[in-house]
């Protein structure tokens, strides 16, 4: 009941806004009332290429941003805690982070092709650095006084990796793959756009091409930003586990 | 007795803006096995500095410090630290916190962090997280961590100080009521004078910085004390004026 009190506003406006965009389309030939769009949704839900296109995105999304976490995790930790990494691989990743995925895309193509190792690249690319950087940060952050009390119990490095700087870390870490995974959703839409024969930026591009058919494209646009949605609260449920309750909770 | 910890011309200094700031001048004592010590001094005076130092985690300029005769060198789990902000991780639970610092090859070390949990009065609080322990429970889940490693040695660096005045005088009974039980050496840094006739058998009073000794008093008082007693009271009074506080009653 008290979620709903809260969601209220925001419904209202959405409701204003579908309104205000149904009362300005319905003048319009060519760009779609929000009946069209459901319309233009429901085709592609019953022949399945809207689930087919979904997967595709969602696959690779899966892929570029696990990789990414498989590597950057490791080596955050590494270069948090071991002053020397961090120097030395520092000022690369910094020079790197700033350069959009986006100018990635021919080089991509040209290493990968035009299959999915080229968007699965750009998602690693995008999705890497700032889990890197979190992590790095989260190592950096740790108060002294939980160091200090695990040097004086002289526990052995690996209890004091599990016990101490991994789950001290993690609060950071999910930050990061939070900020890391909504980046490799924008990046894999902008890299289907180019290159691809099915995902949710491919349907958005083909279906102007083919035809003009905007009301696709709006639905193709409204299904990434839900989806998007989706996988943003997936990460927040990440935040509510109890481990990690103590950074959240104040 | 014999002589547990031993302090010779410890010496510390940090560079500033001013130049170098000498906060220990030249300070030594001793601490006997099973003796309990309490430091209390004005604050800035760098009695953490000087905790920080017997404890390990600080190299001395000068001078030396020796435990059971042996140099300090570095902490190590025969004392352990207690501090006023605690460090109890607050991403384990009650029990995974009391067993952190017990070697895995202990035998039965879930029925040791059972009884450490239920000597500090935090039975039925081991799957709980610390958030969701008030300050006091907190305080109890850092002194069973710190007692079940049987250490010989525990430095409290102002360990009630965050609590409230009740709460204070609360934990200060619990840890007699455990020292009963365990005999340690207790090395207890406060600016609480009460405090210090409470728990201490010897009160060390240091001057502002650079810090020396500035006097000495022994509290021979057997347990438990009344502090309003009038013995007490008197002492109390002799102390705060060794930290330039003169009450007029």
């Amino acid at each position: 009941m008290r979620k709903l009190k809260q969601a209220l506003p925001s419904i209202v406006v959405i409701t204003v806004l579908v309104a205000v965009w149904w009362l300005v389309a319905a003048g319009s030939t060519i760009f779609p009332t929000p009946k069209l769009v459901v319309l233009g949704t429901l085709e592609l839900a019953r022949d399945g290429t809207l689930w087919d296109h979904i997967g595709a995105s969602l696959m690779r999304v899966g892929a570029g941003f696990g990789l990414a976490v498989l590597l950057a995790i490791p080596l955050g930790l590494w270069m948090g805690w071991v002053h020397g990494a961090f120097i030395t691989l520092n000022p690369i990743f910094q020079i790197l982070r700033p350069i959009s995925p986006i100018a990635w895309i021919p080089l991509a193509i040209l290493w990968f092709g035009v299959g999915n190792a080229s968007p699965i690249y750009l998602i690693f690319i995008a999705s890497v650095f700032p889990m890197i950087v979190q992590t790095t940060a989260g190592v950096h952050t740790i108060e002294k006084r939980y160091l200090r009390a695990a040097e004086n119990f002289g526990v052995p490095r690996k209890k004091l990796f599990l016990q101490v700087v991994f789950p001290a870390t993690l609060p950071q870490i999910i930050v990061g793959m939070r900020i890391g995974l909504g980046v490799a959703w924008l990046v894999v839409v902008a890299a289907e756009m180019i290159a691809l024969r099915s995902g949710l930026g491919y349907l958005i591009i083909d279906s102007r091409n083919a035809g003009n058919r905007y009301d696709l494209v709006v639905a193709g646009m409204i299904i990434i930003g839900l989806i998007g949605l989706l996988l943003d609260g997936l990460m927040r449920m990440l935040e509510g586990m109890k481990i990690v309750r103590w950074k959240y909770a104040h | 007795m014999p002589t547990k910890i031993s302090l010779h011309g410890i010496r510390k200094g940090f560079p500033s803006d001013q130049g170098r700031l000498e906060v220990i001048q030249d300070l030594s004592f001793d601490v006997a096995d099973g003796e309990f010590v309490a430091i209390v001094g004005p604050s800035g005076c760098g009695k953490t500095t000087l905790m920080n130092i017997i404890a390990g985690f600080l190299a001395a300029d000068a001078g030396e410090v020796r435990v059971d005769g042996v140099p300090r060198n570095g902490p190590n789990r025969k004392g352990i630290m207690i501090t006023q902000q605690g460090s109890v991780f607050p991403w384990l639970t009650v029990r995974q916190n009391v067993l952190f610092g017990l070697p895995d090859d202990v035998p039965n070390r879930e029925a040791l962090a059972e009884e450490y949990a239920e000597l500090v009065g935090l039975k039925g609080f081991e799957p709980n997280y610390p958030h969701e322990l008030s300050g006091g429970m907190l305080k109890r889940a850092e002194i069973a961590r710190a007692l079940v490693v049987k250490p010989e040695i525990l430095y409290m660096d102002e360990p009630f100080s965050a609590l409230d005045a009740l709460m204070s005088l609360r934990m200060q009974n619990e840890l007699l009521r455990i020292l009963a039980k365990e005999k340690h050496t207790v090395l207890l840094i406060t600016h609480d004078v009460e405090e210090a006739i409470h728990l201490a058998d010897r009160v060390l009073v240091l001057s502002p910085r650079p810090a020396k000794i500035r006097a000495e008093f022994a509290v021979p008082f057997a347990h438990p004390r009344r502090v309003s007693s009038p013995d007490a009271q008197a002492l109390r009074v002799a102390i705060l004026k060794e930290l330039g506080v003169t009450e007029s009653v």
